[in-house]
């Protein structure tokens, strides 16, 4: 067991595809020590029960499965003695001062300081606590994730008869995945009038397997004492209430839940770092420095992404500037400038930008509110339109990342807004 | 007699929604697809469609008693389910190293499927 340091040039905290991909462009960047604490047993966080693939076409340029996508990270931190790796080690704290404090069996309580501190905790996973379904409490509930780990890494079926609620991509994965292991997916439902997940799973998760799609449905009673036994649905209207009339009955003895991710802030909240009420996770420039200076922040705990591949993009941009600062080699920025979605756009990340005199190339990655077709996105600051892009197809899905060229930065004045232009 | 099918494409997440016209078993014409891969991915679907798989095989004497396993190209779509079944009943012994061959040419499709992960 190795000897810990006192102070490391940056810990960081989670050692998913965020953290591995941080603490890489760290090095880099040269950091000199650079700690990664994870609380799983091995490193690669929930890639590795996504066995499915289609990661890393943009990162790598190659398809992986979430395991191999998890190995090429894993394999870019080894054997490298700048970089620590602790698993099975549980952050329990953060200081404002950059303490990080955490146990394990191997360290028991360890406390140790970073000159910077990334935080890339992920997210989780909504419950039915979430989301209060009303009827009995048996059991055969389980989030698609939990149930996901089970089905994949663990060796066991949760059911045999499955309903899933909600169509985001880890329920349509889900689906298919059951009807691979023999078991019987009755039906996915989706409270909204659009699915939330990608139309290629929607068409190789569900139409291969025949799996029925009910848009604007959801679960108003789930029955059985022990287990459930079935579950009644209805439709429901515009503001997503049941209509009464429209019930029936769907036979199962399992619900898998797939209602949506939230950013897991814990940590970020006992350091009061600023939070954005749509995204729930910390508010970031583009070097994805938070609210408090030395903290840094990417990946899912910043918003959630539906792409691994901005995830490992993301950090290491949180990496790199963590290591620059850490060295001392970050200019100081001249220029603030708030970044507001407006108009058919949800989010935007960054949600502010520290600009340098010489201007800097940016990347802004979006949500919109509403499946769209044929918009434009504008990217204004004041009355100077700094960029626009025609979108031929919008999803709340699918995230959109465009880049201001650092050229154009230097019209932007102490605001920038992105809309959509429907107009055009 | 020709006919058309709305398909949506599965190449990349833009998912294009293609009208296809089929006359007497092959693809005529295409529309909707933004890419040449549009134009493929239809006459692939209408002739012979294809999927990768992806699931577990068990493992003795790992550190997880899964195995996630990954077949080398495409199957035949109609095949997928055969080979998923095939491989429940699959057994191999650690430690595995990812890309080494779990199944050579599975159902003699000529397929090999192998680990996706490396298991200690």
């Amino acid at each position: 067991m190795k000897e810990l340091k006192d102070l490391y040039d940056i810990v960081i905290v989670g050692g998913g595809p965020a953290g591995l991909s941080a603490a890489y462009s760290a090095w880099q960047n040269g950091a000199k020590s650079v700690l990664v604490i994870e609380r799983d047993r091995e490193l690669g966080g929930i890639l590795q029960q996504c066995i499915h693939n289609g990661f890393g076409l943009h990162h790598f340029k190659e398809e992986l499965t979430g395991p191999g996508y998890a190995h090429r990270c894993i394999e870019l931190v080894k054997d490298k003695s700048e970089i620590e790796c602790l698993t099975d080690t549980m952050v329990l704290s953060v200081e404002k001062d950059k303490t990080v404090v955490a146990v394990s069996p191997d360290h028991g309580l360890i406390k140790v300081k970073g000159k910077t501190v990334i935080l890339t905790m992920g997210c989780r996973e909504r419950t039915r606590g979430a989301i209060r379904i009303p009827g009995e409490r048996p059991a055969g509930v389980f989030t698609a994730g939990a149930a996901q780990r089970m089905v994949n890494m663990e060796g066991y079926i949760p059911g045999h008869k499955i309903v899933i609620l909600g169509s985001g991509d880890i329920g349509l994965i889900m689906a298919r995945r059951m009807s691979l292991e023999g078991c019987k997916v009755q039906a996915v439902l989706e409270i909204c009038p659009f699915s939330n997940g990608l139309t290629r799973n929607i068409v190789q998760c569900l139409n291969d397997y025949n799996i029925p799609l009910y848009l604007s449905h959801t679960i108003v009673k789930i029955h059985g004492k022990d287990r459930v036994n079935g579950i009644t649905v209805a439709k429901v209207d515009e503001k997503m209430r049941p209509i009464p009339g429209t019930e029936f009955d769907i036979d199962c003895d399992t619900v898998l839940l797939s209602v949506g991710l939230i950013p897991e802030n814990e940590l970020s909240r006992g350091l009061d770092l600023k939070m954005h009420p749509l995204t729930n996770g910390p508010v970031v420039d583009q070097h994805r420095q938070t609210s408090l200076p030395g903290f840094y922040a990417a990946g899912n705990v910043v918003h959630v992404h539906d792409l691994v591949d901005f995830v490992s993009e993301e950090a290491e941009i949180a990496g790199k500037f963590a290591a620059l600062e850490a060295q001392g080699k970050l200019d100081g920025n001249t220029k603030f400038v708030t970044v507001t979605a407006e108009k058919g756009v949800r989010t935007c990340v960054p949600q502010c930008l520290n600009l340098p005199e010489a201007g800097e190339q940016v990347r802004l990655f979006m949500r919109v509110a509403n499946p769209e077709r044929k918009v434009k996105l504008v990217v204004k600051s004041g009355d100077n339109v700094i960029l626009q892009r025609m979108l031929p197809v919008a999803k709340p899905s699918e995230m959109i990342a465009v880049d201001i060229p650092a050229a154009k930065t230097e019209l932007i004045g102490s605001s920038l807004t992105v809309f959509l232009d429907k107009e055009a | 007699m020709s006919e058309t099918r709305v398909m949506n494409c599965i190449m990349c997440p833009m998912g294009c929604e293609m009208t296809v016209t089929i006359d007497d078993g092959k693809v005529v014409d295409v529309k909707g697809n933004t890419c040449p891969r549009g134009a493929k991915y239809a006459h692939d679907e209408v002739t012979a469609p294809k999927r990768m798989l992806t699931t577990t095989v068990r493992v003795e004497g790992g550190m997880l008693p899964l195995l996630p396993v990954v077949s080398e190209t495409v199957l035949p779509k109609e095949k997928v389910l055969d080979c998923a079944a095939y491989l429940r009943g699959v057994t191999v012994k650690a430690p595995v190293k990812t890309g080494d061959v779990i199944v050579e040419d599975i159902l003699g499709l000529g397929v090999n499927i192998i680990a996706s992960r490396d298991m200690l």
